[in-house]
């Protein structure tokens, strides 16, 4: 199998994705001060974690001091499919990748590096893959500090209206698929449904908020997976979803 | 920063990592199962659900900006906008809102 193994051409296709993750991660940054957190608190999360459903997550569990499990809980259940992606990225790596390799690898195996590797023809090899994911995380980390000192020093009104950033993107990732797949759009609806009973019923709104997500998620993609699961054979692309 | 925190971020960290870091290296062979591979199909878009709504009603100063500034997102990522143009409008659409509001109201 030939193996794509450039490391120009992997900077030249991380660039797109750098330059998606400098907004994204802004916001994040803007996200992370408005809920008590440090500078280098908030750079050292991006630097570390590269995901931004996870971190926004995690960031008001560390800010309010929540517990540890909980934050390892909703962790793991939001980055769960990662895992997928990273069995299926390990087929397609070449044999210029050793095992060390794949450790760093798999560190920054985003949902857009995944998309990109997966994309290309035949096999991908160690040059290429440390191309693509160097521009990334660059990015992820710089917007971080970026947002974040923005955050710090900006007007009040101009940080209300950065605070719905992030969430703008999450409807943009969610709503051109839920417009085409009529199931992820059922989906979501019941997630949201129940986020919102989370949120709003008396008692049951007590429960905290990443133990909340974890449980809407799970009975929400539990029930669409018996409901209306994959066809088999399907693309692992379509698994990606974009952070 | 305290102590604390650096418990905090070698967990959130941690768990990220072992998530991608184990499969790439110990497993080689493809998920077939379709409930796993349906479910965490799901996931992401349940997850980005339940973490928009309903905190993007709280996510700004006036309860008002944010629904402005979520139906402006809705509308443009229907139309498939791209993921910053949409972010981009939300915002403007909330910091005009509430410029409207401190000044008009």
């Amino acid at each position: 199998m030939k193996e794509q193994n450039s490391f120009l051409k992997g900077i030249k296709d991380g660039i797109p994705i750098c330059l998606g993750y400098l907004s994204v991660s802004f916001a994040f940054g803007i996200f992370s001060i408005q809920n008590g957190l440090s500078i280098l608190e908030a750079v050292l999360i991006s630097m570390t974690c590269v995901t931004s459903a996870g971190q926004l997550a995690g960031v008001p569990i560390i800010a309010t001091g929540g517990s540890l499990i909980e934050l390892a809980v909703t962790q793991l259940i939001i980055n769960l499919r990662y895992s997928l992606m990273s069995v299926s990225l390990s087929q397609k790596l070449g044999g210029s990748i050793k095992m060390a390799d794949r450790f760093l690898i798999s560190f920054v195996n985003t949902d857009e590096v995944f998309a990109v590797s997966s994309g290309q023809s035949g096999a991908v090899g160690k040059r290429y893959m440390y191309g693509l994911i160097l521009t990334p995380y660059l990015g992820w980390s710089i917007g971080t500090l970026i947002g974040a000192v923005a955050g710090n020093i900006l007007p009040e009104i101009v940080i209300s209206a950065l605070g719905i950033a992030i969430y703008g993107m999450f409807v943009a990732i969610v709503i051109p698929v839920a417009k085409k797949e009529r199931s992820v759009a059922l989906c979501v609806a019941l997630a949201i449904a129940l986020s919102c009973i989370f949120t709003y019923v008396p008692f049951i709104n007590k429960i905290s908020s990443g133990f909340a997500i974890i449980i809407c998620t799970i009975v929400a993609s539990t029930i669409f997976a018996l409901v209306a699961p994959l066809p088999p054979e399907n693309n692992m692309e379509e698994v990606s979803a974009n952070d | 920063m305290t102590e604390n925190f650096f418990v905090y971020l070698l967990v959130i960290a941690g768990v990220t990592y072992l998530v991608r870091m184990l499969p790439m290296v110990l497993i080689k062979k493809k998920i077939t199962n379709t409930f796993i591979r349906s479910f965490l199909y799901y996931v992401p878009y349940a997850v980005l659900g339940v973490m928009t709504v309903p905190a993007i009603f709280t996510s700004t100063s006036y309860l008002i900006s944010a629904i402005v500034g979520f139906l402006v997102a809705c509308i443009l990522a229907y139309l498939e906008k791209s993921l910053v143009v949409v972010a981009a409008s939300a915002c403007g659409a909330v910091l005009a809102c509430e410029l409207i509001i401190k000044y008009f109201c």
